[in-house]
């Protein structure tokens, strides 16, 4: 992507708070000293059967940009692609997936735009609100902080051993739960204890996203395989070829900011390139700060884990031990 | 040497490694070649492969992947064994068609195939292979009464195998409890030696 957008001119607005230079999956722009804008858009395919399940994962996907900035949701539309040749039930069930999840958030669908495509596709233009002061952007990490991860990985490949058939229900069941979760209460607890930078864990893996914080923020991150949170049955797909081909696209491109410390099997290094659907928040956050974000979240039931820290600049971009 | 060519050029993740698996616990033959023609399904079906225990080889043609899967050779495998299971391996296999002994009162077979198991558990070395055939298979699932015997013997390097097509058979794939599930081309070819078979039918 970053190919493509070399060739647009730069904005130049210096309202414009965070634009495309730093990776951030969302725009900032300030409004006045007490408002910022945060706009995102995200949509894709149905990764899951079901209509309803899918339009919950696919609003909680694109929410989610603008809880990694620390921002509240305001206003949503629907961006749909639909064939004629299926029902408009399933339709209206994407939808209604998709509004009760922007209801949870606490915004509003106001409209949106649908387009006859040969498969359905759904998503959502996201607006939020955040004081300029307190936007938080994957460039700010610092060394010495804690990586904190609010959701376990695994759900690209938990997905194709779903379409392979050979996900449990139980191990299913938990997945989707954990997709169609928004990260509201990870983004309130890394803005209660003065998180310095977020992004959030999609499409380039943990790995990729990571790089992507390391980068923006000029800093070495170490990644502690032992302490990665996994969903249920993800290191058995992963065992029997389960993966999706986006994870050997994130390893080919990513392979040489990542120094591997530790053994491990070609499979257990493919599940740090999975991409996420709908993935959870990877905050850098000071250690006090840490520790008392994840039994604040442990308390609400959301899982969170430390799982790495932040080092100065170093000779790898990544180290994973 | 037989070789079974399962084509996947075209399919999307995961259908070539369903397609592989399926090739390998059915086919009877010796070696499955797969072919496809992304990068994805060369990776994932070579990871598939190696996990369960196979030998992969590759031929690159013009976009295309040949994957040559096989068992390993029993060099390899004597090599390996003498790495993990230094105990020595006694050179019987034994090819069990039924889960009762003898002929005769189905309830005395049963006492007698435990008991059975529980001698051949206590030969010192153990035998190189039990294979399960017909109903012999029950012998391998949840619910067998020599479960405990054969997990011993197992974990004292006998191979273990059961045949695919009964447990199909008889609806119980799902329960197999220890081993492998395997075809009549890899029987056949432990009963052609060099070991020296037992039938128990």
């Amino acid at each position: 992507m970053s190919q493509v957008l070399r060739h647009l001119p730069l904005p130049q607005d210096p309202r414009l708070m965070v634009g495309l230079n730093t990776a951030d999956d969302a725009a900032v722009y300030r409004l006045n000293d007490e408002q910022a804008l945060i706009q995102t858009v995200d949509f894709f395919t149905p990764m899951v059967d079901n209509p309803y399940l899918f339009g919950q994962i696919a609003a909680a996907n694109a929410l989610s940009d603008i809880y990694a900035m620390g921002g509240k949701p305001l206003l949503a539309l629907n961006i749909v692609c639909f064939p004629d040749c299926l029902s408009p039930n399933v339709l209206q069930e994407i939808l209604r997936g998709g509004a009760d999840k922007v209801l949870e958030a606490g915004g509003i669908v106001a409209g949106g735009h649908s387009v006859r495509d040969d498969e359905p596709k759904y998503g959502l233009a996201v607006t939020g609100l955040a004081p300029p002061g307190r936007i938080i952007t994957n460039a700010t990490a610092r060394p010495g902080d804690l990586l904190v991860l609010t959701k376990p990985l695994g759900s690209g490949i938990i997905i194709t051993g779903c379409k392979a058939g050979l996900v449990s229900g139980r191990a299913a069941q938990e997945a989707f739960a954990a997709m169609s979760s928004l990260n509201k209460e990870a983004s309130a607890a890394m803005l209660r204890y003065n998180a310095n930078a977020c992004t959030d864990i999609t499409g380039f893996g943990l790995l990729g996203h990571a790089t992507e914080m390391a980068l923006a923020s000029r800093v070495s991150l170490e990644i502690e395989f032992a302490s990665l949170p996994f969903l249920p049955e993800t290191a058995e797909m992963a065992r029997m070829g389960l993966i999706p081909g986006g994870a050997y696209d994130n390893k080919t491109h990513l392979e040489d900011k990542i120094a591997l410390e530790r053994k491990l099997k070609p499979e257990e290094l493919m599940t740090m390139f999975d991409p996420q659907t709908s993935g959870g928040l990877l905050v850098s956050i000071p250690p006090a700060g840490a520790e008392k974000m994840i039994s604040d979240l442990t308390s609400r039931g959301i899982s969170g884990a430390v799982i790495g820290r932040v080092k100065p600049s170093g000779e790898k971009i990544i180290t994973v031990v | 040497m037989s070789s079974k060519v399962v084509d996947c050029r075209g399919l999307a993740c995961p259908h070539p490694v369903i397609n592989t698996k399926n090739a390998l616990e059915e086919a009877g033959a010796e070696t499955v070649v797969i072919i496809v023609d992304n990068d994805t399904a060369r990776q994932n079906v070579t990871l598939f492969a190696r996990n369960a225990g196979y030998e992969v080889t590759e031929e690159k043609e013009d976009g295309t992947y040949r994957l040559i899967i096989r068992k390993p050779g029993k060099a390899g495998e004597k090599e390996k064994q003498k790495d993990t299971a230094p105990s020595p391996v006694n050179e019987t296999v034994y090819f069990i068609t039924t889960n009762v002994l003898g002929q005769g009162s189905p309830d005395l077979g049963q006492v007698l195939i435990k008991s059975f198991f529980i001698s051949i558990a206590a030969i010192n070395p153990p035998p190189a292979a039990l294979l399960f055939l017909n109903t012999g298979v029950f012998l391998t699932c949840e619910g067998s009464p020599v479960l405990e015997h054969l997990e011993k013997l197992q974990a004292a390097g006998t191979v273990i195998m059961s045949c695919g097509t009964c447990l199909e058979y008889y609806h119980i794939k799902e329960k197999l409890k220890v081993g492998k599930i395997s075809n009549m081309m890899e029987i056949i070819s432990w009963l052609l030696g060099p070991h020296r078979p037992i039938t128990i039918a």
